[in-house]
């Protein structure tokens, strides 16, 4: 029962790695770019729907989807001022911009709201029990998982079905003939940062109601872990970045409980290393081979 | 005295003695300074981390430069070479030994162990290509950070006593704590001096220089330029690129050295994610392949948040500014095509000069 009580838990986390391994991917799929300042947007959505709802003592779903609309907005500004300048740039320029940009954020968040640890709002508590009270399931888990899966769903939906999905996948694949068929590659880049904003503040808010502490630096390691999770999926596929997420979020949890908490950073990027060795691309990465 | 000038500008070496002259002549101006007590304290302090941060910086520009693969790890190589230093200086201290030949011992003891484990990790890294490479490296910088944190070593006159995870070490009397878990490395009796930071640049110079003017040097850059072409000349690329990333580590493990016998205690977490993309960013604002370019960026880079500590709160929202500006300019077009113009004005007027 331990065991399933793990797997639960650890597929709650794995969720939100999954929700926001999604943004890197699609933004690497699309702009090619690592953008590092994304795992500071998930700080922005969890200073936002804090202070909506101390502050301004809105209930939570009002709460997220100001974060949301705060967050699409921001990760928007932010490709226009730094990232689009540099379209033809090195991919070493952009990424050095996208550690400037995570900086920036950090540090003016510290500046906005202290560096002090502000403790988010009890949003969902209680459990209910299964098997006749020996296991016992956090309705949290439950929402953040269903959550996950209703992006995910939707997210397919939008990307095979959609004339700008369709878009996206003709920029993803190649730009120079994207452009040549019609696409507004630059606004299919917009959109796309939008929408990796968008679910970095679902992200937040269900990272901040699991671990309820928000401060300036609070996005650094889970975008760490969210960029693993992408990779350890095949970056730039969606499914990967669910698929990447949710293992990576079991095996933390499980390394955590079963072998050591201190050493669960050293398993879970072990993991990745030995994933990476058998499939260089990722589990459901494709592999482009080079034309002479 | 003009054929040595020619031998010196000439064509092939005149990167190689501008970046001598900068490292040389910074070190005769800052130690006259010093010597007439003009320099702050604050400066003085950051001079060894300066010349570590250099060696580490110019390792790494021999990787992602010259060898043009991403490493987001090469802290993790530090802290491999300033905890094999602190080890080892912990062990000669206690016999009371010369701290010049320990600091020696120490550079060299981090340099061996940090090529020895980068060589390790390259073999499955250098498998990989582009991103999947760079996240490899990330995760071994963070393995190592991790596991260095979790580490126990003692030192009693039984030797030396090493704990994982718990400390279940039971010192001898008289028995020293040189590494403690989370708590870092303690009592370290510091040994840097300016000198020393200056000679191990030199020697990285020197190093970097030499594989870059080499055969070796050729074939990764080779390979780096195009791989396919390398490999059919005959070029076995993934020998040549194992090569650049393990005199990148080595470099980046005797700098560590050299760090951490600077400072009597620091923690594993001294050398993280961020400290590796710090050294990413110095890279690559003193440009690629550029080595002079790197030396001034990571010293100006280092001090820059120093000198802005009069702002309080707002020096790191400057330096972030700071560096996006700088790769906006940089990277901007119309500024390009101006600054090529330039050159070529310049440097058209130059040989007109030499001809006379």
């Amino acid at each position: 029962m331990a065991f399933l009580s793990y797997l639960i838990s650890g597929l709650g986390l794995g969720s939100v790695y999954a929700i926001i391994a999604l943004g890197y991917s699609m933004v690497y799929g699309i702009a090619k770019m690592l953008n590092f300042a994304h795992g500071d947007i998930i700080m922005a959505g969890a200073f936002a729907s804090f202070f909506a709802m101390t502050a301004a003592g809105m209930p939570l779903i009002a709460a997220a989807a100001i974060a949301m609309v705060l967050c699409t907005l921001l990760g928007v500004t932010i490709e226009r001022l730094a990232y689009k300048p540099l379209r033809n740039a090195s991919s070493l320029s952009v990424l050095i911009t996208a550690i400037g940009v995570s900086y920036f954020l950090q540090n003016a968040a510290q500046l906005m709201f202290g560096s002090d640890t502000k403790i988010y709002p009890t949003v969902l508590n209680g459990s209910f029990s299964l098997f006749g009270g020996q296991l016992s399931v956090s309705y949290l888990s439950i929402v953040t998982i269903l959550t996950c899966v209703v992006i995910m769903g939707a997210l397919t939906l939008f990307i095979n079905k959609t004339k700008t999905g369709k878009a996206m996948r003709a920029c993803s694949e190649d730009k120079g003939a994207a452009v040549l068929m019609g696409i507004n590659v630059n606004r299919i880049i917009s959109i796309t940062f939008a929408i990796g904003s968008g679910l970095a503040a679902v992200a937040a808010v269900l990272l901040c109601a699991a671990y309820p502490s928000v401060y300036p630096t609070l996005g650094s390691m889970p975008g760490i872990r969210a960029f693993t999770a992408a990779v350890f999926g095949g970056i730039g596929s969606i499914p990967g970045a669910f698929l990447g997420g949710l293992m990576l979020g079991v095996i933390e949890t499980f390394a955590k409980a079963y072998i050591s908490t201190q050493l669960s950073d050293a398993i879970v990027f072990a993991v990745l290393i030995i994933v990476l060795l058998i499939r260089p691309t990722g589990l459901l990465g494709k592999k482009v081979s080079v034309k002479v | 005295m003009k054929g040595l000038l020619n031998w010196l500008f000439g064509a092939k070496r005149r990167s190689r003695t501008i970046s001598f002259m900068i490292v040389i002549v910074s070190y005769i101006v800052l130690s006259l300074m010093i010597a007439s007590g003009s320099l702050s304290r604050l400066m003085i302090s950051l001079l060894v981390p300066v010349c570590a941060y250099i060696v580490a910086a110019l390792g790494l520009n021999l990787n992602v430069g010259i060898s043009g693969e991403l490493n987001l790890g090469q802290a993790g190589f530090m802290s491999i070479g300033a905890f094999t230093a602190v080890i080892l200086s912990g062990i000669f201290s206690a016999n009371g030994m010369n701290p010049v030949l320990i600091l020696l011992i120490c550079i060299i003891a981090g340099a061996v162990m940090a090529s020895v484990i980068g060589w390790l990790i390259s073999v499955p890294v250098l498998k990989l290509q582009g991103d999947y490479l760079a996240i490899v490296t990330l995760a071994f910088g963070q393995i190592i950070m991790s596991l260095v944190n979790n580490l126990y070593v003692g030192f009693d006159a039984n030797g030396l006593h090493f704990a994982f995870v718990t400390n279940t070490l039971e010192l001898a009397e008289g028995g020293k704590m040189l590494i403690s878990g989370p708590m870092g490395a303690t009592g370290v009796s510091t040994a840097s001096t300016f000198t020393a930071g200056f000679i191990l640049v030199l020697c990285a110079l020197f190093v970097v220089y030499n594989l870059i003017d080499s055969r070796s040097g050729r074939a990764i850059m080779a390979a780096r330029d195009n791989r396919i072409a390398a490999e059919s000349v005959g070029i076995s690329v993934s020998r040549t690129k194992t090569l650049a990333f393990v005199i990148s580590s080595c470099l980046a493990g005797a700098a560590g050295a050299l760090y951490a016998l600077n400072y009597s205690s620091f923690v594993a977490t001294k050398f993280e994610f961020n400290d590796s993309i710090l050294l990413l960013v110095y890279v690559v604002l003193g440009g690629l392949s550029n080595m002079s370019g790197t030396i001034i960026s990571t010293a100006l880079l280092v001090i820059l948040p120093e000198m802005l500590r009069f702002l309080q709160f707002y020096r790191m929202l400057i330096y972030a500014v700071v560096l996006i500006v700088i790769m906006l300019v940089s990277n901007n077009e119309w500024l390009k095509v101006k600054a090529e113009q330039l050159k070529k004005k310049l440097t058209g007027k130059r040989k007109g000069v030499q001809q006379s």
